[in-house]
């Protein structure tokens, strides 16, 4: 494995990348893509054909000793989970989900639903991918609270100006912590701070953050956190919630069903404690032990560490693409690399990101077209679409070059 | 491997550059329908306008999009022109028929009958839309091409 805590040995990363290898349209792969989702370790894919192979079992109800083995490898994936993003409480305070977003619409259905009524506000961003929007229009529509947005400045970072009015009387702040398209990060403490004086909690979506970042949910004071295993060289199919231990004891149960129950009559039920209140069903067992392999391998390159790669690496990059393409090339979103991270959403001019994309396509290089999740942004940057690039562990230079002249052929390509 | 050359014919980008038919009608009389592409990114926007004999008097398009999508609805609005809402079905069902999209429908088991593959019936002159066949070695973009047609259809439906 790559040396622990030096990422400057990407190639040493890479080989642990199996995908890596694979060639597309006889090149190697050039995958900028992992905003999208990460591309996964040897070691988590592994560690998940290990449990399949000796210890699969269902999970909290066996007596017999690979039950009880499935149950200790969930459980010590919780806490290390748990442990990860700095949780007080990792045993209790971390739920899992099937992705992030079910991890918001918990937020939204439990809490929101048992907290929110007429006369109530709800603050957004013109930030938010919208699985931090559309459970909060939906529950407006049953519960007639309003719903007030957070601007942006024109390079794309909140703008405070009203921020006092906007949380005056509001019950909840549903912040991202970074943005998926703009690779924005938003002051998550400060905010926080502001927002609790106003008496209002605040529910993160911090799916671009915890990948990317050193994650100490007590040091940022926020209520809820949600995030995909995924995007954090995990697999898919599982989410976390992290909320504080008195806020989820207080909520009601999201979904219904087996595991989540203390007791069942002809009359009615209790639900669990928690954890397990929020885990009805079998929950992804494989996959929890997948993310903690992932995390194990992100905490031996060390966080701190995969963020100086990616300020290094997003330099670098704003500073190749701008002086090889000037004017011809937007790079929406802050200009200094410390305010951002690696998530790169580029505007060719007079190429639709479509284009862009297949054009970058032959070339290899995986970048990804659209609204990314997040209309309402898009309308205020004033785009249908970008195409966007993003780094992860195992993106260096050659990867930016290799865009670059993608880049270069797309313009040559569409250019009269 | 396809080429870039197989999807970007001169025609699909000078339909991209100039494209034709560009603007709105007053609805109503003319009717409006309204599309989005799965593959995001793509709007459009259908303006018909029909006389008296249910003939395409007027056609305008709106929306932004990828060269794929905007040129196929210009080139759609050339030859919608002039046409009968039912040689307008047509001329969809020819140009999906293209793009590798047939009609099922069930037999009297319930079970999904495909229609044969065949090139469109020689009446069907698709012209310069022919200069799309290449999308298909693009399976992605067939969304991108086919927008235009869906929301035409819905537009037709209305009329």
């Amino acid at each position: 494995m790559a040396d622990p805590g030096r990422l400057v040995n990407v190639e040493a990363i890479k080989a642990d990348f199996p995908i890596l290898g694979v060639e597309s349209h006889g090149r190697p792969l050039v995958f900028l893509d992992s905003a999208a989702s990460s591309q996964k370790p040897r070691q988590v894919v592994d560690a998940m054909d290990r449990y399949y192979a000796t210890i699969n079992a269902n999970v909290h109800r066996g007596v017999y000793e690979i039950a009880e083995a499935a149950t200790n490898a969930m459980e010590a994936g919780r806490v290390a989970v748990g442990r990860f993003i700095g949780a007080p409480k990792p045993a209790t305070e971390v739920v899992f989900t099937k992705n992030a977003t079910e991890s918001l619409n918990l937020v939204a259905r439990s809490w929101g639903a048992a907290n929110l009524g007429p006369g109530d506000a709800v603050v957004l961003t013109q930030l938010e991918h919208h699985a931090n929007i559309v459970p909060w229009f939906q529950l407006q529509a049953e519960r007639g609270f309003e719903i007030r947005w957070i601007p942006l400045t024109p390079d794309a970072r909140l703008d405070l100006g009203d921020l006092d009015r906007l949380l005056d009387g509001a019950k909840l702040l549903a912040l991202t912590a970074m943005s998926n398209v703009t690779g924005t990060l938003t002051p998550v403490t400060e905010l926080t701070e502001a927002a609790h004086a106003a008496g209002a909690l605040v529910s993160l979506d911090a799916c671009q953050y915890v990948p990317h970042l050193p994650t100490d949910v007590a040091a940022l004071g926020v209520d809820f956190a949600s995030f995909s295993a995924h995007k954090m060289l995990g697999p898919t199919g599982l989410g976390v919630l992290w909320g504080r231990e008195e806020l989820l004891d207080a909520m009601p149960p999201f979904l219904g069903g087996g595991g989540m129950i203390l007791n069942v009559t002809l009359d009615g039920f209790t639900p669990a404690d928690l954890p397990a209140k929020f885990e009805a069903g079998t929950p992804p067992i494989a996959e929890v032990i997948g993310l903690h392999a992932a995390v194990d391998y992100l905490d031996a390159l060390g966080m701190e560490e995969v963020r100086r790669h990616e300020v290094e690496l997003t330099a670098y990059a704003l500073r190749t693409l701008t002086d090889r393409f000037g004017d011809l090339l937007t790079i929406h979103g802050p200009a200094e690399p410390a305010a951002r991270g690696g998530v790169l959403s580029l505007a060719l001019r007079d190429v639709h990101p479509h284009d862009l994309s297949q054009v970058l396509d032959q070339h290899a290089v995986c970048v990804r077209p659209g609204h990314h999740c997040a209309k309402p942004l898009m309308s205020v940057l004033g785009v249908g679409a970008t195409a966007r690039a993003s780094f992860y562990v195992y993106n260096d230079a050659s990867d930016v070059d290799a865009l670059a002249d993608a880049l270069g052929e797309a313009a040559d390509f569409f250019s009269f | 491997m396809p080429g870039l050359e197989d999807l970007y014919r001169e025609i699909i980008l000078d339909h991209y550059r100039n494209p034709r038919n560009r603007g709105e009608l007053e609805t109503p009389p003319a009717v409006r329908a309204e599309g989005f592409n799965p593959l995001c990114g793509d709007e459009i926007v259908v303006y018909l306008a029909l006389d008296d004999d249910g003939v395409v008097s007027d056609i305008r398009i709106g929306g932004t999009g990828c060269s794929i999508s905007q040129s196929s609805a210009s080139m759609m609005s050339a030859a919608a022109k002039g046409k009968t809402l039912d040689e307008l079905r047509e001329l969809t069902r020819a140009f999906k028929s293209m793009m590798s999209i047939h009609e099922s429908t069930l037999d009297a088991d319930g079970e999904p009958v495909e229609e044969p593959v065949e090139e469109p019936a020689a009446a069907v002159k698709l012209g310069d839309l022919e200069a799309l066949r290449g999308v298909v070695k693009f399976p992605v973009r067939i969304k991108c091409a086919t927008l235009a047609w869906n929301t035409l259809l819905e537009a037709a439906d209305e009329a």
